[in-house]
């Protein structure tokens, strides 16, 4: 049996979204910027799906939501053009982040740090949760910027991000949310929650990968950061990915109409699991369920690293996560956890289970038997767990 | 850089089969409890070594024949990756029948190079080999518990790369008979710094007292300490021609034309040109020195010599 539970990581496209992307790579394959028929055929399909994903977080006509290649593309976006037109100008010296945001915010914050941004990086709190008036408690009148995610990638945590978009606009700084993890778990809806910016990537809800947008709220619109053609009225230039924003389009329509079976079924099937592995003695959870997306769970078992886990469970077909995947080919333990300050010997042992709309319950029961048996085998070769004679003073 | 590093394969694909074959199913994996111990007439060792809170951790049993030295049980029980497991499974299984001081040879080296499936192909990609050392402290640590002594009495150099073996004298004097200048070169030359990183600079999986990037700085400031002497900070050869032709004539201002002045003499500067390796001073004597003898014998000699010991060695002096 193969399971795939690392859907945090990336998704399963939709077949729908499949379908629907498929004409426009052997027949509709004209640059929408021509002029004849060929162009013609992609124009109405390309406005189709743009109203699609405006409506999916609910952006007004004026706004602006550019399609880019990816969430990193839209999230370098922001942060670059803000330090070219605030910081390197002079009028503004900071921006505010989490400690928890993905590498593509907290590498290029450092990035902007080496050429003389200041950049405050909030701490979250034992729940793994970035809490808002951390925000207002950092703000100066030479902030440029805040950047929050909605939704962290590691343990599903919620951040109050309608709190953080009123401190910002009540001080009349711009605010960023990275809300990748965000579309289809939880409503999204920028005109609610005071957001100038929003990032989101179609593949992590069912859609192509190569696709992301960034929305900009209307005349907040950043300098382009890539310069070229004059596409996307200027913003982003670059020939459109016709087949990947139909994708996207598609992939939103059914991530929107898919939010309350993401909610109560897939959450469901979450809490089943986690009720099960919270039953193994020695397990913990980060970050109460109901501060939690519906399909996150990020667990420790205590005497396992969680490199080990993994190779049980993908012995088994299992598919799940032990950090970022951007993070798996390098030996540092989770970096949440080491931000909630949980006990330093569990660092290295956080497993990340991510569900989807496609996860069976028989999926689930299997991993949950195959997860039981893993950790008896670990821990029987676990040192944590390990005889000692009288008087040995354990150095573990 | 180059095709083989942009698209990032999984660390499991580089595992030798017998790494995954001892991660499914190590072999020593176990313990030796005081019993079993004494009923082998055997003297118990248990050892630990690293934390979990780093990631790795391994403690090893050794049942030891207290008349020959002789280990005649090793088992251990580990946290950690898969390589952390099988490394420790190998290192169990090498310690077996040999005396505690043949043990003590055992690296890092040969627990990796006993897990490979063909003797050219390493068995676990390079920043999987910083688990294998582990296995290799732990036996150091069990033999000094055996004889009471000090784990540091077995260790005679400093090791600055753990994972590759190499010791700071080796890195000192490479370093300096090949000039070398970037940590890629340290690599090449020594291998050290090739596998888990942390010994290049601070900030890596582990903290060092010493790291590569520490033993360039120190040579640079070696090489540079020469040419304080020039006034410029950058290197002779990376000067533009109006810096060098400045350094020279500072050189000579300082340490040469005094004694010319003082015989009547001086020199002019007129060119420097860059010929293969080299850079030839083209100069020319006035007053007195335009006759002398010595002009084209010691007293080149002594200018050539002066600015190559504060320059560079490639300096030649031609004089017009």
């Amino acid at each position: 049996m193969r399971v795939y539970l690392d859907n945090n990581a990336t998704t399963i496209v939709d077949p729908h979204v499949f379908e629907a992307m498929e004409p426009f790579f052997v027949q509709k394959y004209g640059n929408p910027n021509s002029l004849h028929q060929f162009a013609s055929d992609t124009h109405k399909p390309l406005k189709e799906a743009m109203q699609k994903i405006y409506a999916g977080i609910n952006a007004s006509n004026e706004d602006s939501v550019v399609i880019t290649s990816c969430a990193t593309e839209s999230n370098n976006w922001v942060l670059k053009s803000i330090y070219f037109e605030y910081i390197l100008t002079g009028r503004k010296n900071h921006i505010i982040i989490s400690e928890v945001e993905h590498p593509s915010i907290i590498a290029t914050a450092k990035f902007l740090e080496s050429k003389g941004c200041k950049v405050t990086y909030l701490p979250i709190n034992n729940e793994g949760i970035v809490e808002a008036h951390t925000v207002r408690d950092f703000l100066t009148d030479k902030t440029a910027l805040v950047s929050i995610m909605w939704v962290n990638n590691e343990t599903g945590a919620i951040f109050p991000i309608e709190e953080i978009g009123e401190i910002c606009a009540a001080k009349g700084v711009l605010f960023h949310t990275d809300a990748v993890q965000a579309i289809g778990k939880v409503s999204v809806n920028v005109q609610k929650a005071n957001i100038d910016y929003l990032t989101m990537s179609a593949h992590k809800f069912h859609g192509p990968k190569g696709v992301g947008a960034l929305y900009m709220k209307k005349g907040k619109e950043l300098t382009p950061l890539l310069h070229g053609g004059a596409q996307m009225n200027g913003l982003r230039s670059g020939t459109l990915n016709v087949a990947g924003i139909v994708g996207m389009g598609k992939a939103m329509e059914q991530a929107i109409d898919a939010l309350d079976f993401e909610m109560s079924e897939v959450k469901e099937l979450r809490d089943r699991l986690e009720d099960a592995l919270l039953e193994i003695p020695d397990t913990f959870v980060v970050t109460p369920r109901t501060k939690r997306s519906p399909n996150t769970i990020l667990i420790s078992f205590r005497g396992i690293e969680g490199e080990s886990m993994l190779w049980d469970l993908n012995r088994a077909g299992i598919a799940a996560s032990t950090g970022s995947a951007c993070a798996s080919e390098d030996l540092e333990s989770n970096p949440v956890m080491e931000a909630i300050g949980a006990e330093a010997d569990l660092a290295h042992t956080a497993i990340r289970f991510s569900l989807s709309r496609y996860t069976t319950g028989e999926e689930i029961d299997y991993t949950i038997e195959v997860v039981k048996n893993a950790v008896n085998r670990l821990r029987t070769i676990s040192s944590s767990y390990a005889y000692a004679p009288e008087g040995h003073e354990s150095k573990l | 850089m180059g095709i083989d590093s942009l698209i990032g394969g999984t660390i499991w694909d580089e595992y030798s089969q017998k790494v995954c074959e001892l991660m499914n199913n190590p072999q020593n994996m176990g313990e030796i409890t005081q019993e079993q111990a004494d009923a082998m007439g055997a003297k118990l060792i248990v050892a630990d070594f690293g934390a979990e809170s780093c990631g790795d951790a391994v403690r090893l049993y050794w049942a030891v024949d207290p008349k020959t030295d002789v280990i005649l049980e090793s088992k251990f029980k580990s946290f950690g990756c898969g390589t952390a497991i099988a490394s420790s499974d190998t290192m169990a299984s090498l310690c077996k029948g040999k005396t505690v001081d043949e043990a003590i040879k055992i690296t890092n080296i040969d627990v990796e190079k006993a897990m490979r499936d063909t003797p050219d192909v390493p068995a676990v990609p390079a920043q999987k080999m910083h688990c294998s050392v582990m296995a290799y402290d732990v036996i150091k640590k069990a033999a000094s518990l055996y004889k009471g002594v000090d784990i540091a009495s077995f260790e005679n150099e400093i090791i600055v790369c753990e994972c590759a073996r190499v010791s700071l004298s080796t890195l000192r004097e490479v370093i300096r008979l090949n000039d070398l200048t970037t940590i890629e070169q340290i690599t090449d030359y020594t291998k050290a710094g090739a596998f888990c990183k942390s010994c290049i600079r601070p900030g890596g999986h582990e903290a060092k007292d010493i790291y590569l990037v520490d033993l360039l700085a120190e040579y640079e400031k070696e090489k540079l300490g020469k040419l304080a002497d020039s006034g410029y900070d950058a290197p002779f050869a990376q000067m533009t021609i109006v810096q060098r032709l400045k350094s020279v004539d500072k050189v000579i201002d300082e340490n040469i034309r005094q004694m010319l002045v003082m015989d009547g003499g001086n020199i002019e500067i007129l060119d420097i040109k860059e010929n293969g390796s080299h850079f030839d001073i083209y100069i020319r004597y006035l007053g007195a020195c335009s006759g002398c003898a010595s002009s084209s014998t010691g007293t080149l000699f002594a200018i050539e010599s002066i600015l190559k010991d504060k320059l560079d060695q490639n300096i030649r002096v031609i004089p017009i």
